[in-house]
């Protein structure tokens, strides 16, 4: 049985990993072949970062994840702090809402938000690009700021608020002083979670970005439509190492921290 | 003598209840008062309003005789000691108890001497670096103590603080906040749904009940005395009997007539009264005007509780003395044991 | 009072950007250019039906495959040791990480006439198969995108099984088996439910999938909606009737999942 689990576990690695795999030998292979290894190279990691567009698209998604992630953090940390007042009939409607860009499939989102700014485009001065893209990416970020940083709230002792209150402080300073550091590891992987999602979206950027504001994942698919080019490779691999990178870090601060917590 | 809090006429309603019924209450210096209830009697609603975290909808609340009402918790003269405790998660003990003192701006010479009195005063010295959510029930109420006591309010409030720790333990720190109380000479205004609490540890003891104060005495007068039937009731276990007050000092109960020391009810008035177990003495029936079966015996330690049945109601005895179950038995007590109380209301 | 008006902000961005958006894609499935009512943008839904077929097929199996693959992973994940347990999520979790388009181009890679599964084939003699452009290469791309959708929910609540009851289970008579059929099976239901929608949702609604995997000769709704908008055929009415009739697909299948759940629920008590 423990033999069977092993097994089975690692059929389903393979089945993840070796797609990957595949992508990173050949980001180093000589030709362009997808099949026969017939040198290593790293002439296509050079012309990677030769390639303006693809910086230039990277550039727009980190400046674009950025700016939607943080207003969607102040935007749903400031809104959880009012909800967290609410009885429990709006606040219901209002988690219902929350929930809408998450449960609606993405391309419904990115196609409604199109309508929307065709509609304002044709009447005001508003032209597809960064600023359309940002409003979509904080439209569907800011939810997850909310769900992840409502239980903080819910969690937290109703009575901290009053008793700092209690201890001199005025609302705003109680605010900062005890709520906040209270509600801060909601607030960062709400933030996080946002920030991940911005860099990652591709179908909701699709629809609202226009052709002035490509973001690396629009640069990513147009690739793709066209013939075969082994610097996806290369990027793939980068994106990998810079994910793996990430996470071993995030797994370490974690430990680091239970352990703190634990002694 | 001079009334520290006093509230006058305090009304507050909630969702088209009536949580505060008109209550007055004053409150002396240097006093440790317990407002006891049952849950949703108003007494926490009533320790908010002083605290600041509730504003009455109507009535005038005073502190040193200044009217309070709109004054923000921040800008009162008093501390509360809250009902989980409400310990700041992510500060240790020192912190914590400084806390207060920090946001005053002290000089830190100061607030580290404060700290260290405060922390002698709780018992909790070398404590200070220690992570809050690493100590026990009993020292996080401790340090909830400390934090408030250290601001040096006139009056500490404490809602129900002692409610999430064991028996023993609180038994201990009753004492404890008694002591603390006494040596520090400030009012302490303490919420508790346990009676015994309130009668081990207050000079005054306000039972309240649905929004209304039924009695403010000090807790031999409230065991002793007790002003109508719900009092009786929830202080101590007692025998409410239907009964008709005959005249001045004769009280009919059961068919049959008792002396009591009551007046002023009136004549053939319908009454309850009062009987406390431990006033009750069991005697050969032809000793007794009322007498009745024993249905059950259950020892409790330092008596035995006896419930026996006469008249259609069950009596509940306590004595050092066990009777045998099923046997026919006297019930006796004295005039002085006897207490009358108007017909509670609904 | 004066503290929920804190929420003002976000409820104001929410039904700019979230409800009055939705309601657009109403009002252009309803009515025509000039503001006169009309279903024909919803009638000539139907002549798409296939693609909705297809779509609905597709991910369906994508689906079913996803959780036959996750339920047994989810529960050996979850037997695992703690100590080991987060690292190993954090590796069947990673390729989530990786923008999906560059997963789907790797299949591309593999799948392909001259790709690497063909090639060593080819070393054995067989082949080359057609694999790239056909709907099995797209039900693959779904699988493998969405799979950690599936896996994650369901390892959540396979850990969240008190081990007692197991133990209590076994104590009743219940084999490791009947033990997974009466007792983690109907307390996995919850995320079973949530890993098929996670999984459903963007399956049935992709485009990316259905054009990198499956040619141009499996079109799914998704394409179907993106042509509307983006495509040369630009027509955002029938765009967005086809998007409400997305919508209204999903809502009833999910809806008709939480009645089994319920039913369910019922049998069990």
């Amino acid at each position: 049985m423990k033999k069977l689990s092993k097994l089975y576990v690692g059929l389903i690695l393979a089945f993840l990993y070796l797609p990957i795999l595949v992508l990173i030998i050949f980001s180093f292979n000589t030709s362009k072949s997808r099949s026969v290894f017939s040198g290593f190279t790293l002439e296509w990691y050079e012309k990677l970062f030769h390639n303006e567009l693809i910086m230039t698209s990277l550039g727009n998604t980190l400046i674009v994840a950025v700016v939607a992630s943080l207003i969607a953090t102040v935007l749903g940390t400031v809104a959880c702090i009012g909800i967290s007042r609410m009885r429990k009939a709006p606040k219901a409607v209002i988690m219902q809402v929350t929930n809408i860009p998450i449960m609606n499939p993405e391309i419904v989102t990115g196609v409604s938000l199109m309508l929307l700014f065709v509609f304002f485009a044709a009447r005001m001065h508003l032209e597809f690009g960064f600023v359309t893209l940002i409003i979509a990416h904080i439209t569907f970020d800011v939810p997850y700021v909310v769900l992840n940083v409502m239980p903080k709230f819910r969690q937290m002792d109703a009575n901290l608020y009053e008793a700092a209150q209690d201890l001199g402080c005025g609302p705003v300073r109680a605010f900062f002083k005890v709520v906040f550091p209270e509600i801060m590891p909601g607030v960062i992987s709400g933030f996080l979670m946002a920030f991940t999602f911005s860099l990652d979206d591709f179908i909701v950027s699709y629809f609202t970005s226009g052709s002035t504001a490509q973001t690396l994942p629009i640069t990513i698919y147009a690739m793709t439509r066209r013939k075969v080019s082994p610097e996806i490779n290369a990027l793939s691999t980068i994106i990998f190492v810079v994910v793996v990178v990430i996470l071993i870090v995030k797994n370490m601060i974690e430990r680091r921290a239970e352990k703190k917590g634990a002694v | 003598m001079e009334h520290i809090v006093s509230l006058k006429d305090i009304v507050v309603n909630f969702d088209g209840e009536q949580i505060l019924n008109h209550i007055n209450l004053d409150i002396k210096d240097k006093e440790f008062v317990t407002l006891l209830g049952p849950s949703g009697c108003g007494k926490t609603t009533t320790l908010r309003i002083i605290g600041g975290f509730l504003e009455p909808d109507s009535g005038v609340i005073t502190f040193e005789g200044k009217k309070i009402n709109g004054l923000p918790a921040y800008k009162r003269n008093v501390n509360t000691v809250f009902q989980r405790y409400a310990l700041f998660p992510h500060l240790n003990v020192y912190e914590n108890i400084a806390f207060g003192l920090h946001v005053k701006k002290l000089p830190e010479r100061e607030i580290r001497k404060r700290v260290g009195e405060m922390l002698d005063l709780v018992n909790l010295r070398g404590y200070e670096k220690r992570n809050i959510s690493r100590l026990s029930g009993g020292q996080q109420q401790r340090v909830a103590i400390a934090r408030a006591l250290v601001n040096r309010p006139k009056v500490l409030l404490l809602d129900e603080p002692l409610g999430a720790l064991d028996l023993k333990l609180r038994k201990e720190m009753q004492i404890e906040l008694k002591r603390i109380q006494q040596s520090l000479e400030i009012t302490f205004i303490y919420v508790t749904h346990d009676q015994e609490e309130a009668l081990t540890m207050s000079d005054t003891v306000v039972v309240m009940n649905q929004g209304n104060i039924q009695q403010i005495g000090t807790p031999v007068d409230i065991y002793n005395e007790p002003e109508n039937a719900f009092v009786a009731d929830f202080i101590g276990e007692s025998n409410i009997i239907p009964g008709i007050m005959l005249k001045d000092c004769l009280v009919e109960i059961s068919g049959r007539e008792f002396v009591c020391v009551d007046k002023g009810f009136g004549n053939n008035t319908p009454v309850d009264v009062v009987i406390r177990p431990e006033d009750i003495t069991l005697v050969p029936t032809e000793d007794a005007k009322l007498s009745g079966v024993v249905t059950s015996v259950t020892f409790k330690g330092v008596h035995y509780e006896m419930v026996v049945e006469a008249y259609d109601y069950q009596w509940l005895i306590q004595s050092t003395r066990s009777a045998e179950l099923g046997s026919a038995v006297g019930i006796s007590f004295g005039p002085d044991d006897i207490h009358i109380m108007h017909k509670m209301k609904g | 009072m004066k503290q929920k008006l804190l929420a003002a902000p976000y409820l104001v961005w929410m039904a700019v950007f979230v409800i009055v958006p939705l309601i657009m894609v109403a009002y252009f499935a309803f009515f025509d250019s000039d503001g006169n009512f009309t279903l024909q943008y919803v009638a000539d839904v139907a002549q798409y039906s296939n693609i909705f077929v297809r779509s609905v097929w597709l991910a369906a199996l994508a689906t079913v495959i996803c959780l036959v693959l996750s339920y047994p992973l989810a529960y050996i994940l979850a037997k695992m040791d703690t100590k080991v347990q987060s690292t190993m999520l954090m590796i069947v979790i990673l390729p989530m990480w990786m923008n999906f388009l560059l997963r789907t181009y790797a299949w591309m890679t593999l799948l392909g006439n001259e790709g690497i599964i063909n090639t060593l084939l080819g070393y054995i003699g067989l082949g080359p198969f057609k694999m790239l452009n056909t709907q099995g290469a797209v039900v693959l791309g779904m699988v493998y995108d969405y799979i950690p959708y599936m896996i994650l929910p369901l390892y959540t609540v396979m850990t969240k099984i008190d081990k007692s009851v197991l133990e209590a289970a076994n104590d009743l008579g219940c084999n490791s088996f009947k033990t997974l059929i009466k007792v983690v099976l109907p307390l996995s239901l919850p995320g079973i439910m949530s890993g098929i929608t996670m999984v459903f949702v963007p399956a049935i609604s992709t485009f990316i999938i259905s054009r990198m995997l499956g040619g141009g000769s499996n079109l799914l709704i998704g394409d179907l909606i993106e042509m509307q908008f983006l495509g040369n055929s630009y027509n955002p009415n029938l765009g967005a009737s086809i998007s409400l009739v997305l919508m209204v697909i999903i809502l009833l299948i999910m809806t008709l999942m939480n009645q089994f759940d319920v039913d369910d629920d019922r049998v069990l008590m």
